[in-house]
């Protein structure tokens, strides 16, 4: 006859609770629905909502391309500034993301078709704009326009990079320069932006691409909700800055489902793009 | 003359008695005609833009607008734009461009506007479409920053051929107040953050970030000598074609 069941006491179930692997269940941040992780699918998105979780850079780039070569790779942030606290942090960043610089740029390839690839990983002190990752895009868009190809940019980015101060400003200034000569050249530029996209990004090369795509519910924007509520004291609703309310707002083209976004892009180039 | 702190230097570019963009205008150039609104949405008044003749030289100008009591600075945002406002500045750069006219842009802004409304309006595509279309002017376009540099907000109006400042003036990334609050969540140490921002017109111009210092405007003797300057400038800009121009524009940024 099986044993009759009896209430567990706190040791066991502590016991047993050490047991259980962590990410088992994962919550959205955005409709805060609870799923079994694997739900997430491999492309990492909510499968209630939509929303795409963030991804590494290397991870975006295998799920977009079909083959990808790094350039300027080695480029690396050596001036800090006299602050020893920031050297350590991009060390750290370089060590979690695999990366040298908040973005990822080179060479990318779907199907036949040929395209320069930026992608922003918000891992890396918060996608933050240093002097590299601005010479990184800058760098990829003046390769783009010297072999004559599109561009596309995935965005993340917390904004400026503050230890950087007025030199993470400038990179603004630098990246648009790049942008419009490519643009001049007659080519053509996609951005996607993802979550998050904010700050210095959003006010410069996130927003001039000549086609603006957004994954789901990503947050877009400029000023950041806490500076919104602090210095106008108003109360932003749920909604605010999401990737549906801007593209409701006639500032991005389109949102499209991260499943979907190999495709998408693959689509939108081959009609600008005679192979 | 007594050399000030980083901080400062801060509350001077700060000050109230500082001469008002609009006042700094209205003497450089006596016959300004102000043209208002977007074209799209309406006229944001933070920022003042129009045609004036400088010796005898027509030209365009633009700037971001403080207060000067309560009232005018509740209406004018302390001087922060809207969209609205930085498409009226494109707009009226563009106008430059195509009747030739040189362009100054004068700043002094804490920032773009942080408020709802700008956000849903594209505050970050207003400003992105500034930096992508200044970049290519083909007319000389020179930057002043008068008073408050601060952020995006003032990037949008100092993408000129040269970017000046003057003495008690400030330009950052963001206010001393934000970084201590991002960097050590403590907004009470600005004056270490306005030391660790590097924003005098000494240290930038150290840093190559701006071209030139130029002295404070308190009387008619210093509005003669910043008008023999600006002119002076424009006339140097002027012999380049505009390719040139443009070229200049972009070894310019492209070097940071």
């Amino acid at each position: 006859m099986p044993k009759k069941y009896s209430r567990p006491t706190a040791t066991q179930i502590a016991e047993r609770i050490k047991h259980i692997p962590d990410g088992i269940w994962r919550a959205c941040p955005v409709c805060d629905a609870k799923f079994y992780f694997r739900r997430a699918s491999s492309f990492n998105v909510c499968p209630e909502c939509g929303y795409g979780f963030r991804l590494g850079a290397h991870d975006r780039a295998k799920m977009i391309c079909d083959q990808f070569e790094e350039i300027n790779g080695d480029l690396r942030t050596t001036q800090t500034y006299g602050q020893e606290r920031y050297s350590q942090k991009i060390k750290q960043a370089e060590k979690n993301t695999h990366l040298g610089e908040s973005v990822l740029t080179g060479i990318g390839k779907i199907s036949q078709t040929k395209f320069a690839l930026g992608i922003m990983d918000a891992h890396f002190i918060m996608g933050s704009l240093g002097s590299v990752t601005g010479e990184k895009i800058t760098r990829l868009f003046e390769y783009a326009t010297e072999h004559n190809l599109p561009v596309i940019l995935f965005t993340a980015s917390g904004g400026a990079r503050m230890q950087e101060g007025i030199h993470s400003l400038m990179q603004m200034a630098k990246c648009s320069n790049a942008v419009k000569q490519h643009s001049n050249a007659g080519l053509l530029y996609i951005t996607v932006l993802t979550d998050p996209t904010t700050g210095g990004v959003t006010a410069s090369f996130a927003m001039q691409g000549d086609i603006i795509l957004a994954e789901p519910h990503a947050l877009i924007g400029f000023a950041g909700r806490r500076v919104i509520e602090q210095t106008i004291m108003q109360q932003p609703p749920a909604d605010f800055q999401q990737a549906e309310t801007l593209l409701q707002n006639g500032f991005v083209d389109a949102i499209v489902q991260r499943k979907d976004l190999k495709q998408t892009l693959h689509h939108l180039l081959k009609m600008h793009w005679e192979v | 003359m007594v050399k000030l702190s980083p901080f400062e230097i801060v509350k001077a570019a700060r000050s109230t008695e500082k001469i008002t963009t609009s006042d700094l205008i209205r003497n450089l150039v006596p016959d300004f005609f102000e043209l208002h609104g977007d074209r799209g949405r309406l006229d944001d008044a933070a920022v003042i833009g129009g045609i004036g003749t400088l010796n005898g030289r027509p030209i365009t100008i633009v700037g971001t607008q403080k207060g000067e009591d309560l009232a005018e600075n509740i209406n004018r945002h302390f001087g922060s734009a809207e969209p609205e406002g930085y498409r009226k500045i494109l707009r009226l750069m563009k106008q430059a461009e195509k009747f030739h006219r040189p362009i100054l842009a004068l700043i002094n802004t804490p920032g773009a506007y942080p408020d709802m409304n700008a956000e849903y309006h594209g505050q970050g595509s207003a400003i992105a479409n500034c930096l992508l279309e200044e970049m290519q002017l083909q007319v000389p376009y020179l930057s002043i920053v008068i008073g408050e540099g601060g952020s995006g907000g003032a990037l949008a109006l100092a993408c000129g051929n040269q970017v000046w400042m003057t003495e008690q003036s400030t330009y950052s990334v963001l206010s001393p107040e934000g970084y201590a609050s991002i960097m050590w969540k403590d907004s009470s140490r600005v004056e270490e953050a306005a030391k660790a921002l590097h924003l005098t017109p000494t240290e930038l111009l150290n840093e190559q970030i701006i071209d030139r210092v130029i002295p404070e405007v308190r009387n008619a003797e210093d509005i003669h000598d910043l008008r023999k300057i600006i002119f002076a400038e424009f006339q140097k800009l002027e012999q380049l074609s505009a390719t040139e121009l443009v070229e200049q524009r972009y070894r310019r940024f492209r070097k940071y």
